[in-house]
């Protein structure tokens, strides 16, 4: 029954909405931890008997969902990431309405993003980004100061102009299948894949993708959009929301419906070092803390990108894993940041120092995620850029793998300066009396710490047990 | 065929009209006129529920939302808005230019016809209903809830961006 | 699909991309959110009208309306989000020019 996981979140916003005011605010709260907790178990623990085909009284959607490997696996991202900025969110909004509107539109863009990853048709596919789209929308402009309506702004622009280069694509596949599923395309795409219209087509959806997921030269909207969203926002944008909208579909379309063709794979490499080097390298030059997290989330959507565009079984399972990492490691930088901002009240990196000693917890976390973001062992990041390095170099790519390698160096760099900026160093003037962070966003960040830390110690037991099936959902 | 060449013409005066225009109501109803004609190519090309769709939405409801939106934001001074917002106007004059070069371009890149298997496409596309509601109801069914998600998710975003703070904002 | 019905898309054709350029050129240009706005929907109708062209040339009239009957719904959303934007931005600046918001330059 995978439309539960679309059917219940929406059930329980019309019951939340429903004029009986006193229970329902913070029986909101609640419940949206029980729907995303759910999801994670569903996930991690694979019962059979959810997966199978709907049960005769939930059989509305059979024509429509199906969930793969991969499928679980961007599920069990989602959940995690939407608990820690349901978490984030409880504790940085203060009044109680703007809270009850914000859990609403986070189990929406919820539905948006688990309908996402469990269709097989590509118009249905579209759709449920732009719900997922229009949530984001409204949640990035949320406290409605005027960097909020302009980040916001930007991405409605860049996202309509995606809208209508994907929407034109479709319109141009009506012509080879007789539908939209990915099945009716790739038996078109068979017959007719050396027309120029399709390959045409083909071109425009994937720089509709890319622009909707924040690639070099696309990214235009990204940073903005990031840094002036609510933290708690801002874990979700991070986290998931580039990641289904941009690397999902890639990988959902390169597999299943385009094939890996010798041009496909060229403009993913191409587009993959372009981001990779260039988010780096914008990184190094940011003061504002989250603005260097959004140029670093850049660089390193472009390493799975990298991955994807190596071709081997090897590059698309450091993908993946690596999509798992930067889900986790992301979030927990961005939760570290919100703890930040919230505590210290600005996001300027050159007034901060030495707040370590202050707000332990952020700190140690802040180095973890940071180590895992580098790539340094034994932390999870490690193993998935070794996979991609591998994968590209196994595979010829001699040059992109110089660049991944030159990449992380950078990553390095900023990273180091970063630390040595806000958490070491002496306390700067005017945070003698900086308390730690809330429970919640704690709580968050040291279950992610956490995770990325076990699953870069247990690698072996979680690589083949986890991840390595994952190579099966592709067409041969 | 004929009727269908002057329908378009007409479609692309209109949308030269909403695009040159220099007052926002007149660009909106430009944008209106267009919606219309667009409803009426629509019927001619046996898309009867569609047309009747995009002529009550978006000729109607997308037009009250915009004049509505545009009497909000009328601007205090008037007179100097006027003045600046000519000499701006200007570099719109230059879109008849554009749009002749793009259709001289255009006109002469050849597209060849890859999709003459005509025997093919005809199977293919019998197993899809002509009735639209079939169509909608059997097979779209993920797209009418992704619809009602929207229009929960763009009401609720409506309301959250018009609610004011108790909080003095200043 | 026979030439001379081949012939009478690209008319169609065409003008869609003349729709598109002039959509393009709107959004590029201009300096007002509200415009910015029609240029988007002038896309969107573009597209639209492109979507029915290949249905009725196609034979697919069902799935190119239930297509397009979903993209009205997104482009009202759409619309309804962005105008909601631009009015919460005239309150702040007293005016809807785009190139005053350069607060997040860096």
């Amino acid at each position: 029954m995978p439309s539960l996981l679309i059917l219940i979140p929406l059930f329980g916003i019309i019951l939340l909405n429903l004029p009986i005011r006193k229970i329902s605010m913070r029986m909101a709260f609640w419940f949206a931890v029980f729907v995303f907790f759910a999801q994670i178990l569903i996930a991690i623990f694979h019962y059979p008997v959810f997966w199978a085909q709907d049960a005769r009284f939930i059989h509305f959607f059979h024509v429509g969902l199906a969930v793969d490997y991969l499928g679980v696996i961007m599920l069990l991202c989602i959940g995690i990431v939407s608990l820690a900025s349901l978490l984030v969110g409880r504790y940085t909004i203060f009044d109680e309405k703007e809270r009850f509107r914000f859990i609403n539109l986070l189990m929406i863009a919820g539905i948006g993003m688990n309908g996402v990853v469990m269709v097989r048709d590509i118009f249905s596919m579209y759709v449920f980004l732009e719900v997922m789209a229009v949530a984001t929308f409204v949640l990035i402009a949320f406290n409605k100061d005027i960097e909020s309506l302009e980040g916001s702004f930007k991405y409605i622009v860049l996202s309509a102009v995606a809208t209508v280069l994907m929407l034109t694509a479709i319109a141009l596949f009506l012509f080879i299948s007789a539908g939209t599923t990915f099945s009716a395309i790739r038996d078109g795409l068979a017959q007719y894949g050396k027309s120029r219209v399709i390959i045409f087509a083909v071109g425009l959806f994937i720089c509709g993708i890319f622009i909707k997921g924040g690639f070099v030269p696309f990214h235009g909207w990204l940073p903005d959009a990031y840094t002036s969203a609510p933290s708690s926002i801002s874990v979700l944008l991070a986290g998931i929301v580039a990641k289904v909208a941009g690397v999902y579909t890639l990988l959902r379309l390169v597999a299943s419906v385009f094939g890996f063709d010798g041009r496909v794979k060229t403009v993913l490499l191409i587009i993959g070092a372009l981001s990779v080097i260039i988010g780096a390298l914008a990184a190094l030059r940011q003061k504002n803390m989250k603005r260097m997290l959004a140029y670093s989330s850049i660089s390193q959507m472009g390493y799975i990108v990298l991955g994807l565009g190596a071709g081997s079984g090897l590059g698309i399972v450091g993908a993946i894993f690596h999509i798992f990492n930067h889900a986790i490691f992301k979030s927990l930088l961005f939760v570290n940041a919100a703890a930040v901002e919230r505590q210290v009240g600005t996001n300027n990196m050159n007034k901060m120092g030495g707040i370590s000693s202050r707000m332990p917890v952020t700190g140690v976390t802040s180095l973890i995620g940071m180590l895992s973001t580098c790539g340094l062992p034994p932390f999870a990041g490690f193993w998935s850029k070794l996979i991609i390095v591998v994968a590209l170099w196994q595979s010829a790519d001699y040059v992109y793998a110089a660049i991944a390698v030159l990449a992380s160096v950078i990553t390095l760099a900023y990273f180091l300066s970063m630390q040595r900026r806000v958490f070491f160093g002496e306390l700067a003037k005017g945070m003698d009396d900086l308390k730690e962070a809330n429970f919640g966003i704690s709580l968050s960040a040291i279950v992610l710490a956490f995770i990325t830390t076990g699953v870069g110690i247990l690698f072996p037991a979680v690589f083949t047990k986890l991840i390595l099936p994952a190579k099966d959902i592709f067409i041969r | 065929m004929d009727i269908n060449l002057v329908l378009l013409i007409l479609m692309m005066i209109s949308t030269l009209w909403t695009v040159m225009c220099r007052s926002l109501i007149k660009a909106t109803i430009g944008l209106a006129v267009t919606s219309a004609i667009l409803t009426a190519i629509m019927f001619r090309l046996n898309s009867a529920l569609a047309a009747v769709f995009e002529l009550s939405v978006c000729t109607g409801l997308i037009t009250v939302v915009f004049v509505s939106t545009i009497s909000l934001t009328k601007p205090l001074t008037h007179k100097e808005i006027e003045e600046l917002s000519k000499a701006r106007h200007k570099r719109f004059g230059y879109l008849p230019i554009v749009i002749a070069l793009a259709a001289a371009a255009i006109y002469f890149l050849k597209i060849p016809n890859d999709f003459s298997d005509s025997s093919s496409m005809a199977i293919r596309s019998q197993g899809i209903p002509e009735d639209v509601c079939i169509v909608l109801w059997n097979f779209r069914k993920l797209d009418l809830f992704a619809q009602i998600m929207l229009i929960i998710a763009g009401s609720l975003g409506v309301a959250t961006l018009f609610e004011e703070r108790k909080i003095d904002e200043w | 699909m026979s030439g001379e019905n081949w012939q009478s898309f690209l008319t169609f054709a065409f003008f869609i991309a003349l729709m598109f350029v002039s959509g393009f050129y709107c959004l590029l240009i201009t300096r007002n959110m509200l415009r910015i706005i029609i240029a988007l929907e002038l896309l969107i109708k573009a597209v639209t009208l492109l979507v029915i062209a290949v249905g009725f040339y196609t034979g697919m009239v069902g799935l190119s309306q239930s297509l397009v009957i979903t993209i009205i719904v997104i482009e009202v959303a759409i619309v309804a989000v962005a105008g909601g934007i631009a009015l919460r931005v005239f309150r702040y600046n007293d005016n809807l020019d785009v190139r005053r918001l350069r607060n997040l330059r860096g």
